[in-house]
């Protein structure tokens, strides 16, 4: 920091300086996925020899092929969309409602039910997952919703528990939004005569677009990458979401980390697709926490 | 704001009471109803099936006593607590500051720098096997020594802890910079007439400044240390020096012998810290909303 000083007076080599660091930062910290896209490029037997520090003798896509065909990623990339478009809704939906009612609803208790539903995010899930296991076993499902006939092992106990553990974060955020539109707002609607429900959906959440987005942007992100939940509650392997269904690419006694390298490639490639065309919404996501209205 | 007394109709009453109620009923029967089983079951040798025995505080004395895994997680989720605290967050800080002006390539540095953030921690599990591999690893390919870094229970904590840094600074960083960039611009420049150098500014006039985002980076490098899982569970399952609180719980439901009390009574020590950082972090948030 002290380095740093005295930049407006001797500006041009401190800022080559700050560059220098800055570049080799920003290098260190791209190399490892730079490895992991070069590892998956070439042969396993070429790696053996020559470690993943080498030289390349050839390059191949085969492995993409196999993580795709054999090992079937488009079945788990779908089993993802399966759990996640439908939780992300739920999730939005009943945080915003929630976040209106304690917003601007003026009911009893608001503090409170702000309270709950925001340290229930903050629990590390393992805190419930023993009890949520059993209950999930335990309350049975119609074959037509859920072929295991119970909670366990279905799409739906999955995306009950993103909801759950996610609407909180949500609707802390979305309730801070919402006390920043002007109040005028709604009031003229008041008068007006308008019911909760338009005041809601018609007055509200189209001005709430931009916290919207930002949400689900993030929210995306989040429940694509969880492992956990599908860990725990899950048993069929088709079943799995594709971040869980990584592990299947390890085998049973021999490792092939050249094919799990572009297993893993393939895995985050959403993920950063997201991010870089919806970078503005992430990065807004992640901060409208932490400076709030 | 004058508030207004106002009157629903009965209809208004319904829909308020029907999406409030399904938001409690999530947030109460998914999360808050199995936390508290926890606690009740963390008193019981439950084994998830047959009759529930009450065995009182037993379940924690064999953890404390009888259960070497335990401690080593406790000290791992110590440790990943310190490395993310003391290591990872600071230097986040540091490269959101050196990043808090106008600088060429600037977006570039940003986002090198918060690109593993939107990796999942079991995809980072499995690149750091390829930079620590024994074998074929990058690391001992450059350094030119043979190691077994996620092997060795002497150094295997660290190594990951490195690769769970790796994506820890770029969300912290995120972060700092949105709560520097709302620093009232004026504040440096009277620092800077008053004769202020640069770190001065920054340790007396901005650091201050940013009191309500620092207790945010505190409770989610807390969080965040607590729930670690993913990346060992996607290295090696947890075991073998890389122990943690998380592991050991869900070991005891997915691994071969289900010990739903004796997993619970884990839960609860897990409970216990993160209550206290989850309170002190609302009663903070909440006093200055007053």
């Amino acid at each position: 920091m002290t380095a740093l000083a005295p930049a407006r007076r001797r500006a041009r080599p401190l800022r080559v300086l700050l560059h220098a660091f800055l570049a080799l930062v920003a290098l260190g910290w791209l190399l490892p996925l730079a490895l992991a896209v070069y590892a998956s490029l070439r042969p396993y037997e070429e790696t053996a020899r020559l470690g993943y520090f080498s030289l390349p003798e050839s390059l191949t896509l085969d492995y993409y092929g196999q993580a795709w065909s054999q090992a079937e990623l488009p079945r788990y990339y779908l089993n993802t969309l399966i759990i996640v478009i439908p939780a992300l809704l739920l999730t939005l939906f009943l945080a915003s409602f929630a976040a209106f009612a304690i917003a601007r609803a003026r009911i009893p208790g608001r503090r409170t039910l702000l309270i709950v539903f925001t340290a229930g995010n903050l629990l590390p899930p393992q805190v419930l997952i023993t009890p949520l296991y059993t209950l999930y076993t335990l309350v049975p499902l119609p074959l037509w919703l859920s072929d295991s006939q119970a909670l366990y092992d279905s799409y739906l106990g999955l995306i009950l528990i993103h909801v759950a553990f996610q609407f909180g974060f949500c609707v802390f955020v979305m309730a801070n939004f919402m006390r920043t539109i002007p109040e005028e707002i709604t009031e003229a609607a008041l008068v007006d005569g308008a019911s909760v429900w338009r005041r809601y959906w018609k007055l509200t959440l189209p001005l709430c677009r931009p916290v919207l987005a930002a949400l689900a942007t993030l929210q995306f992100t989040w429940m694509y990458n969880d492992f956990l939940w599908a860990l725990v509650l899950m048993s069929s392997g088709d079943k799995l979401p594709v971040t869980s269904a990584l592990n299947n690419l390890r085998g049973q006694f021999f490792t092939d980390y050249n094919l799990l390298a572009a297993g893993s490639v393939l895995v985050a490639l959403p993920t950063l697709i997201v991010f870089q065309l919806l970078h503005k919404q992430f990065v807004a996501g992640l901060t409208l926490g932490s400076t709030k209205g | 704001m004058a508030v207004k007394t106002r009157r629903y109709s009965a209809r208004d009453v319904t829909v308020l009471v029907i999406g409030l109620g399904v938001a409690v009923i999530a947030s109460v029967g998914l999360v808050w109803g199995p936390t508290l089983a926890s606690v009740v079951l963390s008193a019981t040798d439950w084994n998830g099936f047959g009759p529930i025995e009450w065995v009182g505080g037993r379940n924690y004395g064999d953890l404390a006593g009888e259960y070497p895994p335990f401690w080593s997680a406790v000290r791992n989720n110590v440790l990943w607590l310190g490395f993310l605290g003391l290591v990872a967050t600071p230097f986040g800080l540091f490269c959101a500051v050196l990043l808090d002006r106008r600088l060429r390539l600037s977006r570039f540095y940003q986002s090198a720098l918060y690109l593993p953030v939107v990796l999942s921690l079991a995809v980072v599990g499995f690149i750091a096997q390829l930079v620590y591999s024994t074998d074929y690893g990058v690391l001992n390919a450059v350094t030119g020594l043979s190691v077994d870094w996620l092997g060795d229970r002497s150094v295997n904590i660290w190594v990951v802890m490195v690769a769970a840094a790796w994506r820890h600074v770029g969300y912290v960083m995120i972060i700092y910079l949105a709560g520097l960039k709302a620093v009232d611009p004026a504040l440096k420049e009277a620092a800077a007439i008053d004769g202020a150098n640069e770190a001065q500014t920054f340790f007396r006039v901005v650091f201050p400044t940013l009191r309500p985002v620092n207790v945010i980076v505190l409770v989610i490098t807390v969080i965040e240390a607590l729930r670690a899982f993913d990346i060992v569970y996607a290295i090696n399952k947890g075991r073998n020096g890389l122990e943690l609180l998380s592991v050991l719980v869900t070991e005891n439901i997915v691994g071969e012998a289900s010990r739903i009390g004796f997993g619970s009574a884990i839960a609860v020590v897990l409970l216990v810290i993160s209550l206290g950082f989850i309170v002190t972090y609302l009663s903070q948030l909440f006093r200055e909303e007053r």
